[in-house]
């Protein structure tokens, strides 16, 4: 069983996910024990990534319900479709056909439209179910979904019972904007995910910025975690990381110590707020650069 | 043991292949592990370490030590550095799990099994899991209520004749009560009843508010979604109209409770309030700190009111010495802020303001904390004080961004607060 979770970790970077060890283990003990695995950590860590990747790994298709305040089961589960079912009605009744024929035949799944979580368990081959940022959605969905990822099933008044074709490989996301609850919590596996080392950052730089040099991304991973360190709002994320690398990249530098300018008018790709801009000034720049450079 | 096991768990064969085409409603249930072959002592000892977990505050149940079993089991673990970040995905349920684990997995596996106590005392974080070791403390019950007062008893209040007042009870008593200093209130059915009154203040508090907000819920709009869905069966002639209101979210409230050596006189009693306060509102988070902060909303929410206060008026006492403000508040900005704090959140800090640390760090970790919640009020003891103005260094620097300054010596004054709650 080893193999399999080195196979896990292999084919995530075959997919472009550099992965750390421990996530592997996480995602192989999704497989064993059949459980949701629930992702936390700062936002730009690469969480959503991790659902992604995982589709890309069991080549299955990827559904992704992103959650939001007010997100409730029609926009999450299924909905009619009530223009279609309103015309059926005129054109029926025109014809003369008597209520309830009407009524069995608008409520039929013709005209059920599906949203993302009805179609991750009416699907034949497994998919991944990807919830992202369900601390965003409101308690009672919370406590809805905890049903649906323990039974499986869902129950459409009008329609009846739908039981699970397949089972989806659940990965939820949380960003920690509300504390979700204890149940929610036990059903899945847990994983936080920190920043990624240096090493590793260089080694996603590689990957997804095509050209770049590997001292030049070693640069960049260094620089960057230098930066993390300093006291910010938004600390960036491996997305913000990626946008500097492919920036630099862009501009054709090769060596960050020759360029302090550059480099200094460049990172407003990381710091997004203007306080974190001047917090990072033109000296901490350069003096950031002298040290990891 | 094999009862223990998931009866879900399938044969970890199943994921080895390529993945796709997996039927995950067939493949064998996975044949109970060799218990004999693995010495019924394994799994004693997970049983041994789930159990530590347990009392170390973790969330683990029946189940997850069936699957715990199950994982143990299978060859994939054989080797230990691939059984901790296994079971660590399965045990933690939260960040602060997680950051724990480590430790406490080390601690067990490798020191054959110990015991919670003795990992608690040895460790340096050992104030991160603080109810359970402050339950084993044994410490004497009168230790819990203001122990220095005893000895403060003759030079006191008028008010407290020593002999009889325990025994009688009614409202002159209990109105005056709300009105002593609680630094002189030191009979242990006095402090009884000024507990009892201050966890009923907060239970008042939050029924007012509620009402409150009830009165406002009159913007009503047509939802015409649900409309035209109710009304299909009537052939999409609009007979129904289905409604729609306009969500109001609670207040919340946060409270950080300065526990340190100079408001000691006050804390028990404010552990009271603070369960009191996370008891009863729907949204209440509580966090204690003098020169660290922890997080005590679990422990408040105990069933048992005067366990969850032993807990916390002992974790207060255990946690004397100087006091970080800026450093404690640093810290909730950082790793809690973003999690409790929402745009309908009133901050309640309780504090008389003496900081050890830097005013400048406080001053400027009041102003992220201003920015990010609705209403900054702090508590401050000492304003009960005759002639007292805020001379600390701290407490000037922190002023500019507090929304109310409000004195908190006697529940009197708490309840002042609550018209000013309700507006917010």
């Amino acid at each position: 069983m080893t193999i399999a979770r080195e196979e896990i970790s292999d084919k995530l970077a075959a997919v472009g996910y550099i992965a750390d060890r421990d996530i592997a283990t996480a995602l192989w003990l999704m497989e064993f024990l059949k459980r949701p695995l629930l992702l936390e950590g700062e936002a730009g860590v690469g969480k959503t990534e991790v659902g992604k990747a995982l589709a890309a790994v069991h080549g299955a298709e990827l559904i992704r319900l992103q959650c939001y305040e007010g997100l409730d089961q029609n926009a999450a589960l299924y909905e009619w479709n009530y223009q279609r079912q309103l015309l059926a009605i005129k054109t029926r009744e025109g014809i003369g056909e008597n209520a309830d024929a009407i009524e069995e035949h608008i409520f039929s799944e013709k005209y059920l439209l599906e949203r993302p979580l009805l179609a991750a368990i009416r699907r034949d081959r497994a998919p991944v179910l990807l919830i992202d940022e369900v601390d965003r959605a409101d308690e009672e969905f919370e406590a809805f979904l905890l049903e649906l990822l323990s039974d499986f099933q869902v129950s459409i008044p009008e329609l009846g019972t739908i039981k699970a074709t397949s089972i989806p490989r659940v990965v939820l996301t949380s960003n920690g904007t509300r504390e979700l609850s204890d149940a929610l919590r036990r059903r899945c596996l847990y994983h936080y995910i920190d920043f990624p080392e240096v090493d590793r950052e260089a080694k996603i730089i590689l990957t997804r910025t095509p050209g770049i040099d590997t001292s030049l991304a070693l640069q960049i991973a260094r620089m960057v975690a230098a930066v993390r360190k300093e006291d910010l709002r938004k600390v960036p994320g491996v997305a913000e990381t990626l946008d500097w690398a492919a920036t630099l990249a862009g501009l054709e530098l090769h060596d960050l110590r020759q360029e302090p300018e550059a480099v200094y008018e460049t990172m407003i790709c990381l710091l997004k707020t203007h306080e974190d801009r001047s917090r990072v000034a033109r000296e901490v720049s350069e003096r950031l650069l002298g040290k990891v450079a | 043991m094999t009862s223990y096991h998931h009866p879900e768990v399938r044969a970890p064969r199943a994921s080895k292949g390529d993945g796709p085409g997996r039927a995950p409603f067939e493949g064998g249930l996975r044949p109970p592990p060799q218990d004999d072959g693995r010495a019924p002592g394994t799994v004693r000892r997970l049983a041994g370490f789930a159990r530590t977990l347990r009392d170390n505050g973790y969330k683990v149940g029946l189940a997850e030590t069936g699957d715990a079993l199950a994982i143990l089991a299978s060859p994939a673990v054989a080797r230990p550095s691939s059984l901790k970040p296994a079971l660590r995905a399965l045990f933690c349920a939260t960040h602060s799990d997680w950051e724990r684990f480590d430790e406490i997995f080390d601690a067990f596996w490798r020191g054959e099994g110990m015991r919670q106590r003795q990992i608690l005392s040895g460790s340096p974080s050992e104030s991160r899991a603080p109810a359970r070791k402050l339950a084993e403390a044994h410490v004497p019950q009168e230790a819990l209520g203001l122990p220095e007062h005893a000895e403060r008893r003759s030079g006191g209040e008028e008010e407290s004749p020593a002999d009889g007042r325990g025994r009688r009870e009614g409202a002159s008593r209990v109105e005056s009560l709300s009105t002593v200093d609680l630094r002189h209130v030191v009979n242990p059915d006095d402090i009884a009843a000024t507990h009892a009154l201050a966890a009923r203040l907060a239970r008042t508090m939050r029924a007012r508010l509620v009402r409150r907000e009830q009165v406002r819920r009159h913007g009503r709009r047509l939802d015409l979604r649900r409309t035209i869905h109710r009304n299909v069966s009537h052939g999409g002639t609009l007979i129904e109209l289905a409604w729609r209101r306009r969500k109001i979210k609670p207040l919340r409230l946060v409270v950080l409770l300065d526990a340190s050596g100079s408001m000691s006189l006050y804390t028990a009693f404010f552990v009271r309030f603070l369960h009191g306060v996370v008891d009863s509102f729907r949204e209440a988070e509580a966090f204690v700190f003098h020169t660290r902060l922890a997080h005590v909303s679990p422990s408040l929410r105990d069933r048992d009111v005067t366990r969850a206060v032993d807990k916390l008026a002992l974790m207060a006492q255990g946690m004397g010495g100087g006091t970080r403000i800026g450093e404690s508040l640093a810290t909730f900005n950082r790793w809690h802020a973003r999690r409790v704090i929402n745009s309908r959140t009133a901050l309640m800090i309780v504090s008389d303001g003496y900081d050890t640390g830097e005013p400048e760090q406080l001053g400027e970790q009041m102003r992220r904390l201003r920015r990010r919640c609705r209403k900054i009020i702090w508590l401050n003891p000492l304003i009960g004080w005759r002639d007292y103005s805020p001379q600390a260094r701290g407490m000037r620097a922190a002023l500019p961004y507090v929304d109310l300054f409000a004195p908190a010596h006697n529940l009197e004054s708490l309840a002042a607060l609550e018209p000013y709650l309700a507006r917010i």
